[in-house]
């Protein structure tokens, strides 16, 4: 019988990804919400961890963690605005533009967060977790290709808003 | 991370920082409302060098010298108590006044609750004896600590407990010496064990 890898303490985890993982939800929640979001991650991580099976990937358990309590946060986003016509008005996203629109990227990160859920969590899974497709993948409950496909149509979306 | 030719990608990977501090300090509050700290630990200096303290809801269960790595010190922490181990300055704020006031000299016993878990059967009971009964500024001999524990051929099973003695200073294993008078051996060094015993015997001040 194989014996799982005991967790490591959880303060581990917390100084090698906690930098990485407070920046992927400031950047998918803004800085009104992403501190939630990070804060909620980290309890639900935090009430999991003992009975974590697997403690081989945790980089990637963590960051799928993150990845749902941001999707929680927009949901409940949309529901609490439900006329706000997501997606067609950049300029009203609730996420990095509130702080200062001025700010270098501002735009970028109003129209990150106005991604549809499995564009921008593509996205932020890979260029701010820096997870391998697979890990992307098991994140988003998809296949690899698509959660490739994902990356690019965000790209490609994020693209056509920015750099207008 | 290597730059990309792609400006938006790059943009992507530079995403702004923020109160990292301020928000896991928050997040480690409500944690703790709600339970989720099983083991908090800090890092505290003292004139026996740099310690580590780690306490449970039920006490203080671990100090940890220099020598010992720190690393490997939560390591244990984690697979014998609970992985749900984290810093806290707080949570170790009374354990670390306390050992202040001993190391200045204006402290002679320590009103702190105890976690004995990562002692068991015999060795548990010899330490439990040791500070219950053998007061600062005395000192006994491995024999004698097992003659007090009932059981005088046991000076090497004593010997063993003392060498294992999780909670280091505030159980007094330096208190205990090979008959004779010579120090025996000690988990912090031996440089450690005089010098508890001088500030105990108010030889010299310390702070």
């Amino acid at each position: 019988m194989r014996s799982t890898p005991v967790p490591p303490p959880f303060q581990r985890l917390l100084d090698e990804h906690g930098p990485a993982l407070h920046r992927f939800c400031l950047a998918q929640a803004g800085p009104d919400h992403g501190p939630d979001c990070f804060q909620e991650a980290v309890l639900a991580a935090l009430r999991a961890y003992p009975d974590l099976r697997d403690s081989t990937n945790l980089r990637s358990w963590l960051f799928t963690i993150a990845h749902h309590k941001v999707i929680d946060h927009h949901r409940r986003t949309r529901r609490l605005e439900p006329t706000a016509d997501v997606g067609a008005h950049p300029e009203a996203a609730p996420a990095m533009a509130a702080t200062d629109p001025d700010a270098p990227d501002a735009q970028l990160w109003a129209a990150v967060a106005l991604l549809p859920d499995k564009q921008r969590g593509a996205i932020a899974l890979r260029y701010l977790a820096d997870l391998p497709y697979a890990d992307i993948a098991a994140a988003l409950g998809c296949s690899e290709a698509a959660a490739r496909q994902n990356v690019r149509a965000g790209l490609a979306r994020l693209r056509s808003e920015v750099t207008r | 991370m290597t730059p990309t030719r792609d400006p938006l990608v790059d943009a992507l990977r530079s995403a702004p920082t923020a109160d990292l501090e301020a928000d896991l300090e928050g997040a480690l509050a409500r944690a703790e409302a709600e339970g989720l700290v099983d083991v908090a630990y800090a890092r505290t200096d003292s004139p026996v060098g740099p310690l580590l303290v780690a306490v449970t809801p039920a006490g203080l269960v671990r100090v940890g010298f220099d020598r010992e790595d720190d690393e490997a010190v939560l390591d244990e922490l984690a697979a014998r108590v609970s992985p749900r181990v984290v810093r806290s300055a707080r949570r170790t704020d009374e354990v670390r006044r306390e050992l202040d006031e001993y190391f200045a000299g204006r402290r002679d016993h320590f009103d702190l609750p105890l976690d004995w878990r990562l002692a068991r059967g015999f060795r548990r009971q010899v330490l439990e004896r040791l500070h219950a009964e053998v007061p600062y500024g005395r000192t006994v001999s491995y024999l004698e600590l097992a003659t007090l524990v009932g059981n005088p051929k046991a000076s090497r099973a004593v010997g063993t407990a003392m060498a294992t003695n999780p909670i280091p200073i505030v159980v007094p294993c330096h208190r205990v010496l090979r008959s004779g008078g010579h120090l025996g051996g000690y988990g912090g060094g031996l440089p450690a064990k005089r010098l508890l015993l001088a500030l105990e015997s108010g030889e010299a001040p310390l702070l």
